[in-house]
């Protein structure tokens, strides 16, 4: 085969079979993103095949993946909602770090990794999946519920602190000193500060900037502007990510609706091969032994997300069943556990890749099952019943 | 009546109160425009059960039919920058067949999509009409929509 056929076919191969993939998984009420990193695991090197041909084209895709997952993810929530979520669940935000991030960093003590990747690690197991978690939610008919609120501001808090997260663990990848570290933590919060108060008070200039009755047009500049803040923001040392969600963050009401509707299949397309460029980039034949720890790993994660669900759903006043569904909805981590082991990978920790795609496999899938098998609806319905008028 | 609004972030917002029947009642304004309508049920008082699902256009009928003006969402979205959106007056003429009738009679909303948000009488204004107000002859309704639908309130009241 010729070098542009060869390319033309292994690409679209790829592509149906992340189709295929991707419908099984729905078809089971599951998750495609551990599906799409196990696909990745086995055509890698190592594998039963090797992707050769589109190799450069799916580095090149997943970076672009990583871009819009986390502009997607600043889109989907309203400066308004950000400062709602701050100001009434902090304390659950507090737990969730609290309960969730050093499992992962002690897991990672206990099998002789660097510090700067029990680091990562520990990001792997504090960051439940948005995605998978609001799926849930919506396929369950569980936006009614009143535990919907806790679980969602804790999804929120998650993401914000993520801003502030991710460039910090990208200084101390790069060999960054704590002292370093400490210093960009503090910028990365001043400035997600700082976008929260500007977007309230001139969101909507940049609104009218971006703003086109053209879906290309939204599509081109809001994309084409992603890019540029992601690629200085990764020039700075903070992550590209960050960038991204924050311009997601900064683009306001009726823009942010357009670009969602315009953006999310792109999304959906890049992020798909970012999952499965992670599996590429992990040994599968290193997978197997970490499968012992990665499941210990999940049963303690488990136990924790549980936990701070319950805390979250308590604060707002919700009976005992309502606190489990709310802590098992939880449970379940993906797409930002992956991109956090992505950065450790790239920046020469390989020993966390084949751990984290365990613990995404184990976590990403008994989520959802968790969750789809504890919050059943009462046996006894209540009857719906029509009522006679008051007196 | 008190109803409790919560912010459902990503998802919308949801409203809660109580009706003198002592059912608690849940409405889930989405995003997208579909609302979900639930009970929360007496066993598990969290859980909602769920009564009804409406498409956007379904819950503009019902809002119609129910006489209540959905102001906040359709006034949230004005001061938006909307590209052709427009406010215009149509007058009501002596001879119209709607002369008479109330408000609702026209189906002007259902039929063009443009609101009448006021009518002006005299020197007097009626803020946000029900659908039950009368017409009269010489009335100025205050009407916001697009052009064309405008133009198709104006064609109505005018038959």
């Amino acid at each position: 085969m010729g070098e542009v056929d060869g390319f033309l076919i292994e690409l679209g191969l790829l592509l149906l079979l992340l189709g295929v993939l991707g419908t099984a998984a729905r078809r089971v009420g599951l998750s495609p993103v551990p599906l799409f990193v196990l696909a990745g695991l086995f055509l890698g090197e190592g594998g039963i095949a090797s992707v050769t041909a589109t190799a450069p084209f799916v580095e090149a895709t997943a970076e672009i993946g990583v871009l819009l997952l986390l502009l997607l993810l600043g889109l989907e929530f309203s400066a308004a909602e950000f400062t709602a979520s701050m100001r009434r669940h902090v304390p659950s935000g507090v737990v969730d770090f609290a309960l969730n991030a050093p499992p992962g960093f002690i897991a990672g003590l206990l099998l002789g990794f660097p510090w700067q990747a029990c680091l990562a690690l520990a990001g792997i197991t504090w960051i439940s999946s948005s995605g998978i978690v609001a799926r849930l939610l919506s396929d369950l008919g569980r936006t009614g519920y009143r535990e919907t609120p806790a679980v969602l501001s804790v999804l929120v808090l998650e993401d914000l602190a993520m801003a502030v997260f991710l460039p910090v663990l990208a200084v101390l990848l790069a060999g960054g000193t704590p002292g370093r570290a400490g210093v960009g933590a503090v910028v990365a919060v001043a400035v997600v500060i700082a976008m929260l108060v500007l977007v309230r008070r001139y969101g909507d200039h940049l609104g009218r900037l971006l703003h086109h009755e053209d879906d290309e047009q939204i599509l081109l500049r809001v994309l084409g502007l992603t890019l540029v803040v992601g690629g200085l923001s990764y020039l700075l040392g903070a992550s590209a990510a960050v960038g991204a969600f924050l311009v997601g963050l900064a683009i306001p009401g009726e823009t942010a609706r357009r670009a969602r509707e315009v953006l999310t299949p792109l999304r959906d397309l890049f992020a798909a091969i970012f999952f499965l460029s992670f599996g590429l980039r992990v040994d599968p034949g290193a997978v197997w032994p970490a499968l012992p720890a990665a499941l210990a790993l999940g049963v303690v994660t488990t136990g924790t997300k549980v936990a701070t669900g319950w805390y979250a759903a308590r604060r707002d006043g919700v009976g005992r069943r309502g606190r489990r569904r709310a802590g098992v909805t939880l449970i379940a981590r993906g797409e930002f556990s992956i991109l956090i082991a992505g950065l450790a990978i790239t920046a020469g920790y390989d020993e966390i890749g084949p751990l984290a795609s365990a613990y995404v496999l184990v976590v990403g899938v008994a989520g959802p099952i968790l969750a789809r098998g504890f919050g059943r609806r009462p046996a006894r319905r209540d009857p719906v019943r029509p009522h006679r008028a008051a007196p | 009546m008190d109803v409790t609004e919560i912010l459902l972030p990503g998802v919308g917002v949801r409203y809660e109160f109580d009706t003198d029947a002592g059912v608690r009642m849940g409405v889930v304004a989405h995003r997208d425009g579909r609302f979900e309508f639930v009970r929360y049920g007496r066993e598990d008082p969290d859980a909602a059960l769920p009564l009804v699902l409406f498409s956007r256009d379904e819950a503009d009928t019902v809002a119609e039919i129910l006489g209540a003006p959905r102001i906040t969402e359709r006034f949230a979205d004005l001061t938006r920058e909307i590209p052709g959106l427009a406010a215009a007056t149509v007058e009501v003429p002596r001879g119209s067949r709607y002369a008479g009738a109330p408000l609702g009679a026209t189906r002007a909303r259902t039929l063009t999509g443009a609101s009448v948000v006021a009518i002006v009488r005299g020197d007097g204004v009626i803020a946000s009409p029900v659908p039950g107000e009368v017409l009269l002859g010489g009335d100025a309704l205050v009407v916001i929509g697009t052009d064309t639908a405008i133009d198709g309130v104006r064609r109505i009241v005018t038959s």
